[in-house]
């Protein structure tokens, strides 16, 4: 035996895992998924819905996987009669209060009451005529509702907020099967973390006010990506439907965000959607942007950079792909180069329950990785550039101030009808984080690959595409650098 | 039992022999009867010494569990790294027992001198005794009595708290009584880690009941020998015993007996038996969380832990609730379930619902309203409520329903069968 490591069966498959881990956690490992509610690896043990009763060999009784650690030699069985057994009672207990409203709640299609009692056939329960405990929907804070109906008491949310966010306004209130969870009387579900628990409800019983009633979970398509509201680089999944971004979800990451997204990050999707996106390539002609093909737009840019020497600027987004950051500096790798990015600076608000998380103050998922390739901070100085540049490329930064007497590209996906980029002489339309695929480096210096989620609109293309053709035609090469 | 009647010849009066004589409440009247000279004793001896003594008394833990209490101190960490806390579990709150409150009420002293010297053992700094919210008397006389007792100093370096509970059943569980002097909602603790490990605070604790803590100055100053020997029985069950005889007797009260004492005897001597004109039907032995007895495990019952498993029942805190033959046996099952729904604590799944849904269902018998499927039903139940949770609560809601329909089936089927008039309950 191996230092630190303990052998045990499960469900007749050997497994080896370190001393210490949970029943629950080796099982995983096996490739057995226990049934379980309370129990969340982001939370502490519970052990109060007993769902996860699995027999141990040698035991007297059965024993619940979650808090239960493993020991050298150690039998467990999960589909063992007893256990089996075990599980379907607390199913028929679950069910005697939980409405079957599976038709109008959000949860359906991704519910772990709806899943486990599939799996485990229990569908019903003996519980005769008698009506359902009841008590009204509560509004607990800006994005979080309360269905006290569907509620299975696992007393996630609470220990969320209790022992994660460290803001205990949960609590479970009353007794028995009078039991709810209940709030603070002065208090909203309001903290910068608190919609974790919409996530952490295994049930519908806490939704979240903006997923309301919009998508049933089986229509949606989950793309692997990385939150844009901040430096922290939260692992997400963007939830899409029919091309439109409807929810985001958190994606576990335990070296980065664990099991969580803050509210800021969750709510940060919305402009991914937005209407007004500039969908074909518009170069200046006769004074004015008139849409084009790309073959155009990149013939004029081609121009423009073969007949322009001395400075050049990029003012770049820090929300910028790293690929398509460093293909624009290397497009501009024959000129005296400055590069510079502007952060959107907001409130710090961490989760004290996890280290080195928090929503951070740099609302930018890409400053690390815009740094790294020799962008600087230092976008006052590059805008004084800018006035005397040959050459300005401004890359997805639609707010820029930007003012020069050389030629102007601009690469965005908006073009707001005050915008600086409207006196550029060619605009090229670009996809958003959602439509593409690229790498964040966040704050730690973490290199992480976000997916395409829904597609580009009209022409657009991802600016590392974009830039890249550029660098191609103009015969940029690695070399040349 | 002293008052409000005098001892029954048949009682071995240790721990009452001063129930009902107020001045031993008082610390003057207490140290006169020989109060706190055990714990004087026990303050020169060595903590491990206090303890192998009280483990060769056999003394067993009598809040419910009978476990050995000599034993249990002996968990506690050899090695002191941590602070170590003393709970005393004063919130009697099990349905039909009521001696922990005589104890207190008349004998708070011996209270506080049992917890000095079970703390000296364990070398525990502070002890809290956890009263029940609803025992304002004792309350008043165990604050008068540890003001005293302070003002004396008798305690040494020990420092004892009192601690009043709101009136939760659950808060009797250990690990919720912790959780409720931390200032925590009183549910029960996930074991492991057990209270010697992780208790009060996350320190090293023991928690002891009332009357188990009473009798120690007794064993301290008589000898383990001398405990040992009051034993009519079983060899593992020692000392003498309160138990709360409450329901249809003549006499009902606290009454101190030998362990391993006839049940009989308690009831028809004791007590006086059934009131006129009625007989025995059934008995609970040991509050209302144990299997229920007819008649003839009761007649033939012997009043210490073993004696009372061979039943199969549990001594449990020695709560006797006495049914005679005018009582619908129903009707009381559905009263205790009712207790238990009522008391849930709503952490697991089995309790919260199933407590709740056995009370609903022994209504539904009572008023005339069951179905042929119900017995089956709450049978079921009831083993889906056994030895799944956290505590026991769910257990003992199960208990006496899985031993009512067992041993009174019949009058299950009356109700179901439309036989007999059914009951409105609400």
């Amino acid at each position: 035996m191996a230092d630190g490591v303990i052998n045990l069966t499960i469900d007749g498959a050997p497994v080896s895992v370190p001393a210490g881990t949970l029943v629950i956690e080796a099982a995983k490992q096996a490739g057995v998924l226990v049934p379980h509610y309370c129990y969340h690896p982001g939370l502490p043990v519970a052990g109060v819905c007993r769902m996860c009763l699995v027999e141990i060999e040698k035991a007297p009784k059965l024993q619940i996987a979650c808090a239960t650690t493993v020991t050298e030699g150690m039998v467990v069985k999960t589909q063992s009669a007893p256990a089996k057994d075990a599980r379907q009672s607390v199913l028929e207990f679950l069910l005697i209060n939980h409405p079957l409203d599976c038709p109008i709640c959000d949860q359906a299609g991704e519910c772990e009451l709806q899943d486990f009692v599939f799996q485990e056939g229990q569908p019903g329960t003996r519980y005769g005529e008698y009506a359902k405990r009841f008590n009204p929907v509560e509004d607990f804070g800006p994005d979080v509702l309360y269905v006290p109906n569907r509620c299975i008491l696992c007393t996630r949310c609470v220990r969320f907020m209790e022992d994660v966010a460290k803001e205990p306004v949960l609590n479970v209130s009353e007794r028995g099967d009078r039991a709810f969870i209940g709030i603070h009387p002065e208090a909203r579900l309001d903290h910068p973390w608190a919609g974790n628990v919409v996530d952490l409800c295994p049930v519908g019983s806490l939704l979240s006010k903006d997923f309301l009633h919009k998508a049933r979970a089986w229509e949606l398509d989950k793309t692997a990506s990385i939150c844009t509201g901040c430096s922290q680089g939260c692992n997400i999944s963007l939830d899409t439907r029919d091309e439109v971004v409807v929810r985001v979800r958190p994606r576990p990451n335990l070296d980065v965000n664990r099991y969580f997204i803050c509210d800021h990050g969750r709510m940060h999707y919305k402009w991914m959607n937005r209407g007004d996106r500039i969908e074909a390539p518009l170069v200046r002609r006769d004074g004015e942007l008139k849409a084009t093909d790309w073959d155009e737009a990149f013939d004029r840019i081609v121009g423009i950079l073969r007949g322009a020497s001395g400075k050049a600027v990029a003012l770049v987004s820090p929300g910028a792909s790293s690929e398509s950051l460093a293909l624009a500096k290397r497009l501009l790798s024959g000129f005296a180069w400055t590069g510079a990015f502007q952060i959107v600076m907001g409130e710090e608000a961490p989760l004290p329950g996890v280290p080195n998380l928090a929503l951070r103050a740099e609302r930018a998922p890409n400053a690390r990785g815009a740094e790294n390739l020799g962008y600087t901070r230092d976008y006052a100085q590059a805008l004084e550039a800018a006035k005397t540049a040959a050459v300005v490329l401004v890359l997805d930064d639609p707010d820029s101030t930007v003012e020069t007497n050389g030629a102007l590209i601009y690469l965005g996906t908006v073009l707001p009808p005050d915008a600086a980029c409207r006196r550029a002489d060619v605009v090229l339309p670009i996809a958003n984080v959602a439509e593409e695929e690229g790498t964040f480096t966040n704050r730690d210096g973490r290199d992480q690959r976000y997916y395409q989620a829904k597609s580009a609109p009209g022409m657009a293309q991802p600016a590392a595409w974009v830039l890249g053709e550029i660098a191609a035609a103009l015969g940029v090469t690695e070399a040349a650098r | 039992m002293g008052f409000p009647h005098k001892p029954h010849p048949k009682e071995t009066v240790v721990l009452s022999q001063y129930f009902g004589d107020a001045e031993a409440r008082t610390l003057k009247g207490w140290t006169k009867r020989g109060g706190y000279e055990a714990l004087a004793q026990v303050l020169k001896m060595d903590p491990v010494a206090v303890t192998d003594v009280v483990k060769e008394s056999g003394l067993r833990g009598r809040g419910g569990a009978g476990f050995p209490t000599g034993l249990k101190w002996s968990f506690m960490p050899k090695e002191k790294k941590k602070p170590h806390y003393l709970c005393v579990n004063a919130d009697e709150s099990e349905p039909g027992t009521f001696k922990d409150r005589e104890i207190m009420r008349w004998t708070p002293h011996a209270l506080l001198e049992g917890t000095a010297i079970a703390a000296h053992a364990i070398r525990a700094e502070i002890a809290y005794i956890y009263i029940r919210g609803e025992f304002t008397e004792p309350w008043t006389f165990m604050e008068r009595a540890l003001e005293e007792a302070n003002a004396a100093g008798v305690f040494g370096t020990i420092k004892i708290y009192l601690h009043r509970g709101a009136g939760a059943y659950i808060c009797g569980e250990e690990t919720a009584l912790m959780n409720s002097i931390e200032g925590k909602r009183g549910n029960p603790r996930i074991k492991p880690p057990f209270p010697a490990a992780a208790g009060l605070f996350g320190m090293p604790t023991t928690i002891n009941n009332v009357e188990t803590l009473a009798a120690v100055p007794h064993i301290i100053k008589r000898g383990a020998a001398w405990y040992k020997g009051l034993c009519l029985s079983n060899p593992k069950s020692t000392g003498t015993k309160l138990f709360s005889v409450c329901g249809h007797v003549q006499r009902p009260g606290n009454y101190e007996v030998t362990m391993g004492f006839p049940l009989k005897d308690l009831i028809y001597d004791m007590c006086g038996g059934p009131r006129a004109g009625r007989t025995l039907k059934a008995c609970i032995p040991g509050g209302s969380s144990v299997p229920i007895l007819t008649r003839d495990e009761t007649e033939s019952c012997l009043l210490d832990y073993e004696g009372v498993v061979e039943k199969g029942s549990l001594l449990g805190s020695g709560g006797v609730i006495v049914f005679d033959d005018s009582t619908d046996m129903v009707y009381q099952i559905m009263r205790l379930a009712r207790f238990y729904a009522h008391e849930s604590c709503a952490q697991c799944t089995q309790c919260r619902e199933g407590t709740a849904w056995t009370t609903k269902i022994l209504e539904r018998i009572l008023a005339g309203q069951g179905k042929p499927t119900d017995l089956d039903l709450l049978l079921d139940l009831s083993e889906n409520m056994t030895g799944k949770t956290i505590c026991v609560l769910s257990d003992s809601c199960a208990a006496p329903v899985v031993s009512g329909i067992k041993k009174f089936r019949g009058e299950f089927d009356a109700y179901l069968a439309g036989k007999r008039e059914a009951v409105l309950v609400g």
